[in-house]
């Protein structure tokens, strides 16, 4: 009883101390000093009123998002002498694997800096400055030689560290049993079996009206469509981040999505948000980062080519762009096993006044990054609204699947669970696949990695996605990993190859839901 | 009686041979009996000229309309819309209805446009009300964007003017008739740049109208972001959505192919601009698709030995307003396509356009007087998919059950045939459902949400205007 008081108020202390600093906090200042000019104010009761105002204002219901938002990104605190490392992976073996790996990444970026003679980062001339100020909407045209630059790693590369990936402190002998896992990953993490999965996707049960499959033509609007359109725009109404994230369970329908999701994430559009973003446009003009060539070949290679979003491209620069000048951004490491990376003035190597974070943001892209922006392109076209909208998706969900934590939504777990799921539920499958050399996971990897984008139709990626906010959580991917699997069964029993079973599902772009 | 169908084709085009063969039907020559033909528009011509037509027989079909050009040429399909809509004002019907300003408020789709040099005075009387507009020309009798460019002088058309004859549309000079549009210079813009719609729609009858709209049409995408500056009126690729044009840019990408799927489109707008503008949108594409086919409707010769595919090139403006530039048939040949073999068709020697040739060298095929269409050759591996099951599914319509023709029959193919074909318009339905409907429904007015819907084939019929 005493631990949970105390370690409630620990949270609301927390909470609290992170609102005060925030624009929110300045607003409700503004506010209430405001609404002393107000008749119903009155000075014997100030507070009360006060608070009277603020609910009748919505301005409650405000600061009910953020605090909502704080919650849901921020883990909570865990033992009082814990300390930060464990809020950013309690298992020290995991820890240790996601140093070496990020070692391994700027080991990669220097020597490619060295080779091209490259600088990380250097300030433009001015009239660069000038022509890439003229040429900021379309920056998809006449682009640098990229062809000496190659992605710093790629999905496959990340697989091998996480194959590898062992508990020190685990010994399961060295005999074979029925429980021996089958698969790749090989580390000890809980992960959720289907009653646990039925439980806490239980809004996605067969029962319950989902958009996407209960709103096809053949089912009249009535049973579904209209009444659960309704509520989304109740919730609108309403503004209430925690009543969207419940709603979108069922799917979100396309012309309120991008207000839901906004709502959901706690975005909004304040002149603030717009200036920093502007801000962070001049700082690309003003200074070249080596990272900008990764990015533009990083788009070059996968956004471009696709059918989807190809249209967007000069959209992904600017948010790509600025993304990793945006060192707001670094915040999010104090939850994120990873650690950004640092750098070195010229020739002060390892004096700590010296050091910088490189890129400014912390986070270096690999090969099919850009393509975590791409389908917010369909819902935002404003580019500061999407850049906001990006980031949050990033520094909330995106960052989990390409580092090595413990998390349950981290890739680690998501391909445990993916594994798992697969192995106990189809077995013959999984010893089939095994034998031919296709692990099931060297295929459904790149899938979960990229949280399905480029993988699926736009439409329906983004009803996953309108899940992973629902459930704050991106256990959904491997869920769905494991489905197209059991879709593709049949199929895939037949094949004999590991490029066989690619080919198998790569129809998964035109399959079912 | 189960005899193979045989089929004859003057265009060697692999998505139409191969739906053929998956049939089991027989290729035979034009000279031997024949129950299908697919044929170009040269030959459809000769098929049905007055010195060397022949007649059909019952069991025969043909994928066009004798003279289909009232829709597929460009300034007789806006000589046809113009014309039935005087038509519907004289009858006082409420389809005619102007607002304020003189403008239709239902059958303004297609932009302000003239013939060259036939009306080239009535033109510079409108381009004097407003000179700072740009303005489209464009030959008759050319497609894939060739011989198409922009003005916003007088002095640019000068030579139309001094053309004093004028000539009928089927003699030797239509090789200048031109068509000069108000260019839409505010197109709704994805990504900053120009895209249009091309939607296919197969006519199987025009009296009564019976169509259908293939589900999956697409939008073609400019490689160059769009400006409506004035230095650039002259760059084709910030102007002109032609495939045959943005592949020779230098930003074409051949996996894409620059091309998006109208779904994507609906996706986007629904997310980006809501459900009901978007819906009325798609609705208003509909209408006009109808409108067009009822203008032309009284003049085609509904030959019961015909059905024909139109590929629709539609803009929408920046206000979602969409506006009807064209209506190719997809039927020749396109020129320097790698697979493409030319083949001769039984047409009369053509002569090679001034000016024409260009890069293409001499393997271009021209035509004086009816519109080159755009192709059946893909330009992406999608794009062939597509164009496939385009076929495929036209065929199912056209030759019920795959078996020998009988053109007596009532041309009502049954749902399960129409494949990724929805109906769009089906006059006999239409009227069975009484007159007071026509009133009811307009396009921009709201109805039940799914009473004018392009829908599946479980729901009513598309529309409930007449």
């Amino acid at each position: 009883m005493l631990q949970e008081e105390s370690d409630l108020s620990l949270i609301i202390a927390q909470i609290v101390q992170k609102l005060k600093g925030s624009n929110l906090y300045a607003q409700l200042e503004r506010q209430a000093w405001a609404s002393l000019q107000r008749p119903e104010i009155k000075l014997e009761s100030l507070k009360e009123d006060i608070k009277e105002f603020f609910k009748i204002s919505g301005w409650e219901k405000k600061l009910q998002n953020a605090v909502y938002s704080e919650l849901s990104v921020f883990p909570l605190p865990s033992h009082p002498a814990a300390p930060p490392e464990h809020l950013k992976e309690p298992l020290v073996y995991m820890r240790k694997a996601q140093g070496s790996w990020e070692k391994r990444i700027l080991k990669s970026l220097n020597s490619m800096c060295t080779e091209l003679s490259i600088p990380l980062a250097r300030k433009r001339p001015v009239g660069e400055q000038k022509e890439l100020l003229n040429k900021w909407n379309e920056m998809g045209t006449d682009e640098p030689d990229l062809s000496l630059f190659r992605p710093v790693y790629a999905p496959k590369d990340f697989l091998e560290v996480l194959i590898n990936l062992r508990n020190p402190n685990y010994e399961n002998g060295d005999s074979l049993s029925f429980r021996t896992h089958l698969g790749l990953i090989q580390v000890p993490l809980k992960v959720k079996d289907i009653p646990e999965l039925k439980e806490f996707f239980v809004e996605l049960g067969l029962t319950t009206g989902q958009l996407g499959i209960d709103d096809s033509t053949q089912v009249p609007p009535e049973l579904f469509e209209n009444e659960h359109v309704r509520i989304g725009q109740k919730v609108l109404t309403e503004q209430d981040s925690a009543a969207a994230q419940q709603y979108i369970r069922q799917g979100s329908p396309t012309a309120l999505r991008a207000e839901l999701w906004a709502l959901i994430l706690n975005i909004s559009s304040h002149p603030e948000d717009i200036l920093y973003y502007e801000q962070l446009k001049t700082n690309v003009i003003q200074h070249d980062l080596l990272v900008d060539s990764l990015i533009y070949k990083d788009v070059k290679l996968t956004a471009s080519n696709d059918d989807y979003y190809f249209v967007f491209e000069d959209y992904l620069y600017q948010v790509l762009l600025c993304f990793s000048r945006d060192t707001s951004v670094l915040s999010h490491f104090a939850y994120n096993s990873a650690s950004p990376p640092k750098s070195y003035i010229r020739g002060k190597l390892g004096l700590e006044e010296y050091a910088v974070f490189y890129p400014p943001n912390g986070v270096i892209p690999f090969h099919g990054f850009s393509m975590y922006v791409a389908p917010l392109c369909f819902l935002y076209h404003e580019p500061s609204k999407l850049y906001q909208i990006f980031r949050e998706m990033y520094v909330r969900f995106f960052f989990r699947l390409h580092s090595i934590s413990s998390h349950p939504s981290g890739i680690v777990s998501l391909c445990l669970l993916f594994e798992t799921l697969l192995q106990t539920y189809l077995p013959q499958l999984f010893y089939h696949l095994r034998e031919i050399g296709a692990q099931p996971l060297r295929i459904s990897f790149k899938w979960m990695v990229r949280a399905f984008s480029g993988y699926l139709a736009t439409d329906q990626l983004l009803l996953l996605w309108d899940r992973i906010l629902g459930y704050n959580s991106l256990e959904i991917l491997a869920v769905l990993a494991a489905a197209v699997f059991a879709f593709r069964a049949v199929n895939l029993m037949e094949v004999t190859s590991l490029a066989a079973a690619e080919k198998c599902n790569f129809i998964l772009k035109i399959a079912a839901y | 009686m189960a005899g193979k169908v045989k089929w004859v084709t003057d265009i060697e085009k692999s998505v139409l041979i191969n739906n053929f063969e998956k049939r089991g039907w027989v290729q035979v020559t034009e000279n031997e009996d024949w129950n299908f033909y697919w044929m170009s528009v040269q030959t459809i011509r000769n098929v049905f000229s007055v010195e060397t037509g022949y007649r059909l027989s019952d069991d025969q079909i043909v994928n066009h309309f004798p003279n289909h050009y009232e829709l597929t040429r460009k300034d007789l399909m806006v000589k046809n819309i113009k014309r039935y809509r005087k038509e519907l004002e004289k009858e006082g019907s409420p389809l005619a209805e102007k607002d304020e300003s003189g403008k239709y408020l239902y059958l303004d789709f297609v932009p302000v446009t003239y013939m060259l040099p036939a009306d080239y005075n009535l033109f510079v009387e409108e381009f004097r009300k407003s000179p700072s507009s740009t303005w489209i020309m464009k030959p008759c009798g050319k497609a894939q964007g060739k011989g198409i460019f922009l003005i916003n002088k007088l002095s640019q058309i000068k030579k139309w003017s001094r053309d004093s004859k004028t000539s009928s549309f089927m003699t030797q000079s239509t090789k200048e008739a031109y068509v000069i549009s108000l260019y839409i210079n505010n197109p709704l813009l994805i990504g900053g740049r120009k895209f249009d719609l091309r939607l296919y729609v197969l006519v199987s009858t025009y009296r009564p109208l019976r169509c259908y709209m293939y589900k999956l049409g697409f939008c073609r995408f400019c490689t160059v972001k769009y400006t409506p500056s004035t230095s650039e009126l002259d760059n084709m690729f910030v102007h002109l959505t032609n495939v045959a044009i943005q592949k020779h840019g230098e930003d074409y990408n051949h996996i894409h192919g620059g091309k998006w799927t109208v779904n994507n489109l609906r996706l986007y707008l629904e997310s980006t601009r809501g459900k009901e503008v978007t819906g009325k949108l798609f609705d208003e594409i509909h209408w006009i698709i109808v409108q067009s086919l009822k203008a032309v409707a009284p003049v085609m010769n509904n030959d019961k030995h015909c059905f024909e595919c139109y590929g629709y090139d539609i803009i929408i403006d920046d206000k979602l307003k969409p506006w009807l530039i064209e209506v190719p048939v997809p039927c020749d040949l396109a020129p320097g396509h790698p697979t493409a073999s030319l083949r001769s068709c039984p047409a009369p020697t053509l002569r090679p356009q001034a000016g024409v040739g260009g890069d293409e060298g001499g393997r271009m095929r021209t035509d004086d007087q009816v519109n080159a269409s755009p192709s059946l050759t893909s330009s992406t591996a999608n794009d062939r998919i597509l164009k496939y099951n385009l076929i495929n599914d036209t065929l199912n319509i056209a030759v019920p059950n795959g078996e020998i023709p009988d053109c007596k029959w009532n041309k009502s193919p049954p749902r399960e045939v129409l494949g990724n074909y929805e109906i769009l318009y089906d006059e006999e339905l239409a009227q069975g459902d009484g007159a007071d409907r026509e009133l009811r429904s307009r396009p921009g007015q709201s109805l039940g949400p799914k009473g004018s819907r392009l829908r599946d084939a479980g729901r009513t019929v598309l529309t409930t205007w007449k």
